[in-house]
């Protein structure tokens, strides 16, 4: 039978130093799958390679019951990555059979991520798995098992909330902007301070797309860098509450020991916007904005440790989400394997049946050689009966490997029956 | 075709409003966009329903129903149910099934129970300043229920948002700023809505009484409650009145409408009154 292998590092196992040298860019990632295809004794192959993780996950061809090719993998990967084996091999985790299809649903399922629930996830693994498929590196064993892993995928993060929370700052600051303005993208942000904070949260809503950025720093030529950086327009800090008529979200984060904004100034430049929302985001510790700010109305004012409150309950929800998304996972795997046995019990039959008509129909033309006064119709009538009676004797073997109970190791019976009847079966689906 | 058939239908379109509102609840809760479109489905079938059953009863007894509390009930009901299609399919919004499934369901519930008063002929209740009045006010107030309804959103969804802590809601709601809209959009309809049903009321009024205006109670009322939806927008328009204070507006605004539509009639009396027995 079919052995599933996967080999890898992650996140958990390895320093981001170590990860790095490891992983596969797109390319590479495909010189590599070339060389494994070439290889006889890999049947089929996908590897994985995001920031958090490289994963090689394989199919041994399965003459070689003893073998599973884990060291050749190993070096193969030291070869390809050009780092000493020695480096890396204690951070590598090796899992096979359902180890193995468990790792990968869970990974898939985003349960194996820095970041439980994040999405980008199972897209890197349709990409790798498109990868492999274009490449003719999988097979049946992995299409299916990839398609496998992408429903299971699916329907935890369908069924579960673990995507539905933010779990980090900045996405948790995105997520109540969603909420305070229906349209980000007609939207200006005003950035003050210009250091690496500023930079980190902008990244992220640049990537949803606001309209404008507006940056003020108290050294203006950093306000200036930064503006053109992100395309965006700098203004001296002494216009910021100038600038409040102008934009909808102020990201703070300047080293200023005082309140940079106060209640009187947002209350001014409330009125000359018409009292259209303001969303403060206040990142610095200590503080910028004047929590007072949030008794205006219309005005919100988030801190840093607002925010982390909510990531953390968010967190906490994101827990108890995660059991669930573990039975489904189980399942997936109990059915998958499952379905790997049935995969097995096919060839025996037919192997089992061949053998025992083989057996008959060299029997029976030795025996008629010598028989020659027989007439067609008692040829006819002994060759039936010698296949009815391989086939009654086979029957009840061949029914009991179908009939492939629920608490039985079905892959022992399928050794046994193999062995008494000394079967080989060319493993080729 | 008779009054028992209408009946039946008002009974059977009050059940599929109880069902879709029951399905607008398992929404809330558990988001399944199914259960959003079965309800949605089953409000849309209960409205057509409604229609049929008035149908029914103007053909069987040669007038409108809006001739005691019962019908009248049923009427705002019906106005309620058409306005929420329209914006529903103008806003999208989903979650305001929710608020009109069982602000509908009470309505009809009521409808139902409430044993109808004996209906006299009344000459004057036709013609077309008459129907044009009856049509503009209950639109124009079904309208501004529905901006009420957007104005609890937008309260649920604030106060998560001001006292940081995104709660059972956060999900549910779509932002403040649409729900802003959503309300804005309601309640200028709305009020469009209701000050041309007030004209046509005076001029239906002058071509029965003789005069535009009798100091009614009803009269009083209706022409407080448009303007304090009169003050509401010019605060919005020229001193910045959005969000929070003009959601609390619009709500304060139906109570008054309620107020206007059931109370005025109960406790003072005037020419509407019959409407309401």
């Amino acid at each position: 039978m079919s052995k599933i292998i996967l080999i890898g590092i992650n996140h958990k196992t390895a320093p981001v130093e170590l990860r790095e040298k490891l992983s596969f860019s797109g390319e590479e990632a495909i010189v590599a799958l070339e060389f494994l295809k070439q290889d006889k004794d890999i049947k089929e192959s996908l590897i994985f390679s995001t920031c958090n993780r490289t994963e090689v996950l394989y199919i041994p061809q399965a003459g070689d019951q003893t073998n599973d090719q884990v060291d050749k993998i190993i070096e193969f990967i030291s070869h390809q990555r050009k780092i000493d084996s020695s480096e890396f091999k204690s951070s590598l985790y090796i899992y096979k059979e359902d180890d193995a299809i468990r790792h990968l649903f869970r990974v898939a399922s985003s349960l194996d991520s820095m970041v439980v629930g994040e999405p980008q996830i199972l897209g890197q693994i349709k990409q790798a798995y498109r990868v492999a498929v274009e490449n003719n590196a999988s097979g049946v064993l992995l299409n299916r098992l990839m398609h496998k892993a992408f429903s299971v995928a699916k329907k935890v993060r369908k069924e579960t909330g673990i995507g539905d929370n933010a779990v980090s700052i900045s996405y948790a600051a995105i997520e109540l902007a969603n909420k305070i303005f229906s349209d980000l993208s007609q939207k200006t942000v005003m950035l003050l301070g210009a250091g690496e904070m500023a930079e980190l949260a902008v990244e992220h809503l640049i990537s949803n797309k606001v309209k404008d950025i507006i940056v003020a720093n108290r050294t203006f030529k950093n306000a200036v860098d930064l503006a053109q950086k992100f395309n965006g327009q700098a203004v001296k800090f002494e216009e910021r509450e100038d600038a409040l008529k102008e934009v909808d979200i102020i990201i703070s984060s300047t080293g200023a020991t005082d309140y940079v904004l106060t209640q009187a100034q947002v209350k001014r430049a409330m009125k000359k916007r018409h009292h259209h929302t303001l969303f403060f985001i206040d990142i610095a510790v200590p503080r910028d904005i004047d929590p007072k700010i949030n008794t205006i109305s219309n005005a919100y004012v988030y801190d840093i440790d607002d925010l982390k409150n909510i990531v953390e309950s968010n967190i906490e929800q994101r827990g108890k989400e995660t059991v669930k998304a573990q039975r489904f996972i189980e399942e997936a795997v109990l059915k998958f394997r499952k379905w790997l046995e049935g995969l097995a019990i096919v060839p025996t039959i037919k192997a089992l049946n061949d053998k025992i008509s083989s057996i008959v129909d060299i029997e029976f033309n030795k025996t008629l050689s010598n028989l020659k006064h027989l007439s067609p119709e008692d040829i006819q009538a002994i060759k039936r009966m010698t296949q009815a009676i391989a086939s009654r004797t086979i029957h009840d073997p061949i029914l009991f490997l179908r009939n492939t109970g629920d608490h039985r190791d079905d892959s022992l019976y399928l050794n046994v029956t193999r062995q008494l009847f000394n079967i080989d079966i060319p493993e080729k689906q | 075709m008779n009054l028992q058939t209408a009946d039946m239908v008002l009974v059977l379109t009050t059940v599929l409003y109880f069902t879709s509102m029951t399905g607008y609840l398992l929404f809330l809760f558990n988001q399944k966009s199914a259960c959003q479109k079965t309800a949605f489905y089953l409000i849309t079938t209960a409205i057509v329903f409604h229609f049929i059953s008035m149908v029914i009863y103007t053909i069987a007894s040669g007038h409108v129903p809006i001739q005691n509390l019962s019908q009248s009930l049923s009427l705002a009901a019906f106005a309620l149910g058409s306005m929420f299609l329209f914006f529903q399919y103008k806003f999208n919004l989903k979650i305001l099934g929710v608020f009109v499934s069982v602000l509908l369901s009470a309505i009809m519930l009521a409808v139902v129970m409430i044993p109808d008063a004996p209906v006299e002929k009344n000459a004057i209740l036709r013609g077309f300043w008459f129907y044009s009045h009856i049509l503009l006010v209950f639109t124009g107030e079904a309208a501004l229920a529905l901006a009420c309804g957007a104005g609890i959103l937008y309260l649920l969804q604030e106060k998560g948002i001001k006292t940081k802590s995104p709660g059972f809601f956060f999900k549910r709601l779509p932002s403040l700023d649409f729900l802003d809209n959503v309300g804005y959009t309601c309640l200028t309809t709305g009020f469009a809505l209701l000050t041309i049903g007030l004209v046509t009321g005076f001029i239906y009024a002058k071509t029965i009484w003789g005069r535009f205006w009798s100091w009614d109670p009803k009269e009083v009322f209706s022409v407080g409650t448009w303007m304090v939806y009169a003050a509401l927008l010019h605060l919005r328009l020229y001193s910045g009145w959005r969000g929070r204070k003009s959601a609390i507006m619009t709500i304060i605004g139906f109570f008054i409408i309620i107020f206007t539509f059931l109370g005025v009639n109960m406790l003072l009396g005037g020419h509407h009154q019959a409407f309401t027995k």
